[in-house]
């Protein structure tokens, strides 16, 4: 940021980011999309970071939120459904200098990508992932997800949804190494933005489930919700997300919750009674795979040659 | 015929050392058979490395059960190791064994069911079991005793077991030396070099271990000399290159490291597994990383967000794998992402013959993917194209800016073979990452309309920025709305084929350039062939041989050679319909893969013809196809 420093010193930096910067095409999703809301989330913390747009990359699967990347001004990739998970720890594996961010979208990640999710979670690559739920999917025209809830009328269940829906704060705090487990709503951004932020500083593979709301298809599954905050209860925590007090006021319900307690995230993520929104889990001591990966990145052209000739002299008769 | 018959193997007498003089040889086949664990494979890569010091050619190939831990003395238990010897380069695993070593009889059918033995073979069979304390194993001893005989096997029963007992309590595992003791009288092998060998392979167990096994080596060199009445010579070959000795597997991984690819994602499977064990244990010395990833999928998609991101990276893998990364090698192609996939070709289809050798993965490489999603194919033939192959599939993939398909099979992966040492250089390994800024107004596929090529921007530089979408997509990766950008992509991405085939040469004939009968093969059965096409040449057939390198795009003046030709058969291992039949005609016989394609390429009538036993095609078994159709 330009700013003046404590001794009368204007600080200009070489480069600085504007929001457009991180501004790709128009975004083409329908009118009252909850995506829009995450997308200008994600732009405002990389603004607020100023990460360079050429260090950012942003991997998706399929599906509406998967557009995501498109709508960025920065490197992308959208690649197949339900896949993000294993590109993004590729891109992370060999280039830590680069943030990547994972847009994802209920049926991408918890239904055919659900096995990435298992070993992304464990692997702990740094990035910050986006479930983007909706209860549905949306871009093939209203189908029965793993979160919809029972009852839910769709194309495939048109007598409604039979099974009980997954939960996916559950699942990821069920897998091993898991190291950030957050919930947000698209429909409140400082909120939205806190927790996104507080993601994105975590060390670590960073799941946010995100309620998103899909004006088409289940507008109302979230509608009470959003009418009736009563319904949520704000998780408060130094180590967590700060709300400003005007915005802390806007939700009746607040609870002091530690997210280095896993028990405690576990019972947060199962209740039945409210739903959570802010960190619920966060631990910066789970092993990082990419630190692993990178290993080996610092050798010189000279030692690799040595090295391999080395190895080929083990077979050498 | 080979060099080594019934008649040739009849003992010599050497007037002057009153003892056998040894027999001089071209080539010979040696066995070693056991129940797994028993150390034969220790033993055949001990004989088949101090062969190789001495100056022979040598192919040494294991033998595999299907089960980790199969029944002793059962058939489908045969394990073992086969080393083909040679006065010359071997190129392949040769036809019936000429010298067999077995620790029972029952593994021993194993392999006679395998058709790897002919009247003559001369068997040393372990015959503790003659005196065995259970009647129905001695019943079977005596049976399979006759009965191999009658096959005309010249069987010599010793007593190894016995003989090792004197040096060790536990001769089941010590036995294996001995025996290695008795090959290297009988093939006059240096006794110096091969305890040295011993002291090598021992290394890690310490002094005692290695001083008992040098032992049981002297003392079965010293058994042999006392009790077997004949010796072999081997002339060794003029080689001045210094050489290395090692298997297909081993050589792709160190290709990957001479490569410079930075990245190996992949999932266990048979036979590529052991890529990643040898790159597991020597890929830090090059700064590599291996990803063993949650399942095939993943971690073609792992290797393809590194390639993304600018760093190189391959996966490797089987048939059954193969299948599972279609949807993304698809997206490689849509999205030309350079990426080395590397299929070491095992039975199929489905879970098929995990262990054993086919080329039947052509048509997946070729056509598998949905959708018009051309990309480069190559296939290794030999255990040294392994190793260069590698080098030049990652090099082709980023100049054509694509997935490049590696096809290698069983054979390769477990034969062993030496080969001039190949040297590392700089220019072989991947240039350095770029990140100096993207050219101002240059698109993410600035497509050549003549070559379809592009420069591809990396994340890191300034104003290249643009989003990777496996959607039809424009020139500046934007998704497509319009009609003409889908086909407009397609046309770029297919002539990329067109501007590499223009860079390659029509492959060498092997033989004279013209003929009364082309045979055309491609990867592991090039020794094999040719050595069957050289026998044939060798009394007078007008038979020649072309091996194909490139399948995708194929070589040029393919059309060309084969018009010198009356006739023209493809040869591989893999299935095709036998021709006559109640139900075979022209119309419904199927034809091998390279047929298709070769059908399809130059619109000539070509015949097929190989199998799906899951062995080796033999010199042998194809000398005498071509031989039948030379003389019909």
């Amino acid at each position: 940021m330009f700013g003046l420093k404590s001794d009368w010193s204007l600080d200009v930096p070489a480069r600085y980011f504007t929001l457009e910067d991180y501004e790709g095409g128009t975004a083409r999703w329908c009118p009252g999309c909850g995506d829009l809301a995450v997308l200008t989330a994600v732009q405002r913390i990389c603004r607020e970071e100023q990460l360079p747009p050429e260090k950012v990359v942003s991997v998706s699967g399929i599906g509406c939120s998967s557009r995501f990347p498109h709508y960025m001004g920065t490197y992308g990739f959208h690649g197949l459904h339900g896949r993000a998970l294993p590109v993004a720890c590729g891109v992370k594996a060999r280039r830590p200098d680069l943030t990547v961010w994972v847009a994802t979208g209920d049926g991408d990640c918890c239904s055919i990508g659900a096995g990435h999710w298992v070993h992304a979670t464990r692997y702990n690559m740094d990035m910050t992932v986006m479930l983007f739920d909706n209860n549905v999917y949306g871009l093939t025209k209203n189908q029965t997800s793993p979160t919809s809830p029972v009852g839910l009328k769709t194309n495939t269940h048109p007598r409604g949804a039979w099974l009980p829906p997954l939960n996916p704060l559950s699942a990821t705090l069920g897998f091993t190494n898991a190291s950030f487990v957050a919930q947000t709503i698209d429909w409140n951004p400082p909120h939205l933005y806190e927790t996104l932020k507080a993601a994105h500083h975590h060390k670590g593979f960073s799941f946010v489930r995100i309620l998103q709301r899909c004006p088409t298809y289940t507008d109302h599954v979230f509608e009470e919700l959003q009418r009736d905050p009563s319904q949520l209860v704000v998780l408060n925590h130094d180590e967590g997300v700060s709300l400003e007090p005007s915005v802390g006021k806007m939700f009746p319900n607040h609870e002091r919750h530690d997210p280095s307690n896993l028990d405690e995230a576990r019972r947060q993520a199962g209740r039945e009674d409210l739903i959570p929104i802010g960190v619920l889990f966060r631990n910066e001591a789970c092993p990082r795979y990419d630190e692993y990966t990178a290993q080996g990145l610092d050798m010189t052209m000279d030692e690799r040659i040595a090295g391999l000739n080395r190895e080929l002299d083990r077979f050498a008769i | 015929m080979s060099a080594s018959t019934t008649s040739e193997l009849a003992p010599q007498t050497d007037p002057k050392a009153g003892g056998p003089a040894p027999l001089r040889l071209d080539q010979h086949i040696v066995e070693i058979v056991s129940d797994s664990g028993e150390g034969a494979q220790k033993a055949g890569q001990t004989f088949g490395a101090v062969s190789a010091k001495m100056g022979n050619g040598v192919w040494t190939v294991e033998i595999i059960p299907a089960e980790i831990k199969p029944p002793a003395r059962s058939r489908a238990g045969a394990s073992g190791i086969r080393v083909r010897l040679g006065s010359k380069p071997i190129t392949n695993m040769g036809d019936e064994a000429d010298l067999v070593v077995a620790f029972n009889e029952q593994v021993l059918y194993g392999r006679v069911e395998q058709g790897a033995y002919k009247p003559g073979t001369k068997i040393l069979l372990e015959n503790r079991w003659a005196t065995d304390g259970l009647d129905e194993i001695r019943e079977q001893y005596a049976k399979a005793l006759a009965d191999f005989r009658s096959q005309g096997f010249d069987v010599i029963e010793l007593p190894m077991e016995e003989e090792c007992r004197k040096l060790t309590k536990n001769p089941r595992l010590g036995k294996n030396m001995f025996v290695v003791g008795m090959l290297c009288h009988i093939y006059e092998r240096d006794l110096d070099k091969v305890n040295d060998e011993v002291a090598f392979v021992f290394a890690k167990k310490g002094a005692k271990v290695i001083e008992l096994n040098q032992q049981l080596l002297r003392a079965g060199a010293e058994f042999a000399k006392a009790n077997l009445p004949f010796r072999f010579h081997i002339a060794p070959w003029e080689n001045e290159k210094p050489m290395v000795v090692m298997n297909g597997n081993q050589a792709l991984a160190l290709g990957i490291m001479a490569a410079g690819i930075e990245t190996v994602a992949m999932y266990p499977i048979t036979p590529a597994t052991s890529v990643s064990h040898h790159l597991g244990s020597v890929y830090p010395a090059v700064g590599g990383c291996l990803h063993q990833a949650e399942d095939e999928i993943a971690a073609i998609g792992f290797a393809i967000g590194a390639s993304y991101a600018g760093k190189t990276a391959a996966t490797v893998t089987s048939g059954p794998g193969l299948a599972l990364k279609t949807e993304f090698l698809g997206l490689a192609v849509m999205a030309e992402i350079p990426l080395v996939i590397i299929d070491v070709q095992r039975g199929g289809p489905s879970t098929g013959l995990p262990t054993k050798v086919e080329q039947g993965d052509l048509l997946a490489a070729l056509h598998g993917t949905p959708g018009d999603a051309p990309k480069i194919i190559l296939a290794a033939s030999t255990i040294e194209e392994c190793y260069h192959f590698v080098i030049l599939s990652r090099r082709l993939a980023e100049a054509f800016r694509g997935p490049v398909i590696l096809l290698t099979d069983a054979n390769l992966a477990t034969g062993v073979s030496p080969f001039p040492r190949p040297p590392a250089k700089e220019e072989w390994f991947a240039p350095p990452l770029d990140q100096s800024p993207w050219s101002e107004g240059l698109k993410p596929y600035a497509w050549n309309p003549e070559t379809g090529l592009s420069p591809r921007p990396i994340p890191g530089q300034v104003g290249g920025e643009y989003v990777l979408t496996g959607l039809a997509h424009t020139d500046e990766s934007h998704v497509a709305y319009d009609p003409t950008s889908n086909q407009t992509g397609c046309e770029m991405r297919s002539l990329k084929l067109a501007a590499l085939q223009k860079t390659l040469k029509p492959p060498k004939v092997h033989g004279d350039p013209e003929g009364d009968l082309l045979v055309v093969g491609w990867g592991s059965t090039l020794g094999a062939i040719e050595e069957a096409v050289d026998r044939l040449r060798a009394e007078g057939f007008r038979v020649s041989s072309v091996h194909l390198r490139f399948l995708s795009p194929l070589e040029p003046g393919l059309a060309e050679i084969f018009k010198h030709f009356k006739s023209i058969l493809s040869v591989g291992i893999s299935y095709n319909d036998p021709p006559d039949g109640p139900l075979m005609n022209e119309e419904t016989r199927r034809h091998a893969a390279l047929t298709v394609v070769l059908r399809e390429h130059t619109r000539m009538d070509i015949d097929s013809w190989g199998h799906c036993y899951g062995q080796p095609l033999t010199p042998g078994t194809i000398y005498a196809e071509l031989r039948q159709r030379l003389t019909r």
